[in-house]
């Protein structure tokens, strides 16, 4: 039998999640063992190559290219996790949420306390720059998310644990201390 | 004393005193019943309805209800369990729960319930409601994100002559619990650190006073919420 192949990606969170991943420290080389990963930060791989089995997803959308590469991760994965507070509720990205984007895009690139060489107050309006969205979504709102796993960072012993039970088939172990959401 | 009387939980046999609400007498007899918005030594409101158990096939609030002679008490049905869960999780979409951000994580009862039950992801959509945060006292920040309007702080933070100093303004979905302009001035240190005690959530915060217990020794890092309670 071939492995299970595994995807990931980060949209609007801070790669924290993913360094989680790695926090699983020398269960890495059983999980190589275990899947096959393709598009992913971790072997830079950068567009799907083959149907996969279980992706994951790190941040929740606060522009249109986040929406774009989530859309592609639930046509080309069979089962999807949103990994991290980001991706199930916005997290701290989603602190915007309810103020006018105007208002935020002022705040950062022209009144904000810290601006100091935006001379001619310029907003970013590049055609190659992503729009962002009105506001932060979680990614079950825009996909179908079949798992969810809290924490800001996720523990690694949470992500070990349900990698390796959706894998085997064996029930997860949940001790109390890794399920949390900071 | 001639005042006890029999009911059972989950038809384990329990005993307690005539009139002790059953969230008490559960608690008597070492079992859990989860609250928030209850209080042990104030009257209770039944405002969260996180402590919903069942008694004769009807739905009713344990931290309000007194314990009769012979009463039968349904409290860990996978049902009352998942309604339980599901007033946890309306609390969190009804209000901005950044908990990653919130000097009380850790350490928050809603939160704790939160774990207690599993829940990885509400059921319901997130609200992101616009609240605001209310730093003008010299003693607390008022956080509106995060309060959830138990009630507490009014029932709790008074004055010599018996006066709230926190109060409710506006009504319906604009309600909210705020700090009184003048009868907050009167705020005392002490009347500061109980109030951020009481408060259940991250909603009353002290000023000048930072993160001081470390992630991992926290009142909820451990131990699950209720779990002193458990014979
Ligand atoms: S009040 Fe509790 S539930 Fe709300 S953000 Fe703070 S820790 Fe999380
Ligand atoms: S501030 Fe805290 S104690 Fe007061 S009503 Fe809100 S949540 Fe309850
Ligand atoms: S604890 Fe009983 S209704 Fe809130």
């Amino acid at each position: 039998m071939s492995k299970p192949v595994l995807a990931t990606t980060s949209l609007a969170g801070c790669f924290g999640c993913h360094m989680s991943i790695l926090d699983i420290d020398e269960r890495i080389l059983q999980l190589i063992e275990l899947v096959e990963f393709n598009k992913s930060p971790v072997d830079d791989i950068k567009t799907f190559t083959k149907p996969v089995d279980i992706g994951i997803i790190e941040g929740g959308c606060c522009n249109s290219e986040n929406v774009e590469v989530l859309r592609s991760f639930r046509k080309n994965c069979r089962i999807l996790i949103s990994l991290g507070e980001c991706a199930i509720m916005g997290g701290l990205p989603a602190l915007r949420n309810g103020i006018p984007i105007e208002e935020c895009l002022h705040e950062a690139y022209i009144g904000g306390p810290t601006v100091q060489l935006n001379k001619s107050h310029i907003l970013p309006n590049d055609d190659e720059l992503p729009m962002l969205l009105d506001r932060v979504y979680p990614c079950h709102e825009i996909v179908k998310i079949d798992y969810f796993l809290p924490g800001c960072p996720p523990r690694a012993d949470l992500i070990w644990e349900a990698l390796v039970a959706l894998i085997t088939g064996d029930p997860m172990k949940l001790p109390y201390e890794v399920i949390k959401f900071d | 004393m001639s005042n006890l009387i029999k009911f059972k939980i989950d038809n384990k046999e329990c005993m307690a005193e005539k009139g002790t609400y059953i969230v008490d007498a559960a608690r008597e007899n070492g079992i859990y019943i989860p609250t928030l918005c209850n209080m042990p030594g104030v009257k209770p409101k039944g405002s969260c309805r996180v402590c919903t158990v069942k008694i004769n096939g009807r739905l009713m609030t344990s931290c309000t209800t007194p314990v009769a002679d012979g009463m039968e008490i349904e409290s860990s049905a996978a049902e009352i369990q998942d309604i339980r869960k599901s007033i946890i999780e309306l609390i969190f979409v009804s209000g901005n729960h950044f908990c990653p951000s919130c000097e009380k994580s850790g350490s928050c009862e809603l939160q704790a319930l939160g774990y207690l039950y599993q829940m990885m992801v509400p059921r319901f959509p997130y609200d992101f409601p616009l609240r605001k945060v209310d730093a003008s006292s010299p003693k607390i920040i008022k956080d509106q994100n995060r309060c959830i309007q138990c009630k507490r702080c009014i029932k709790t933070i008074k004055d010599e002559q018996g006066r709230s100093l926190f109060a409710f303004r506006n009504r319906g979905h604009r309600i909210e619990v705020v700090l009184d302009k003048e009868l907050g001035l009167m705020m005392t240190e002490e009347m500061a650190d109980l109030a951020m005690k009481n408060c259940p959530v991250g909603s009353i915060l002290k000023k000048e006073k930072g993160f001081d217990i470390a992630i991992g020794r926290r009142k909820y890092d451990h131990e699950p919420i209720g779990s002193t309670i458990k014979l």
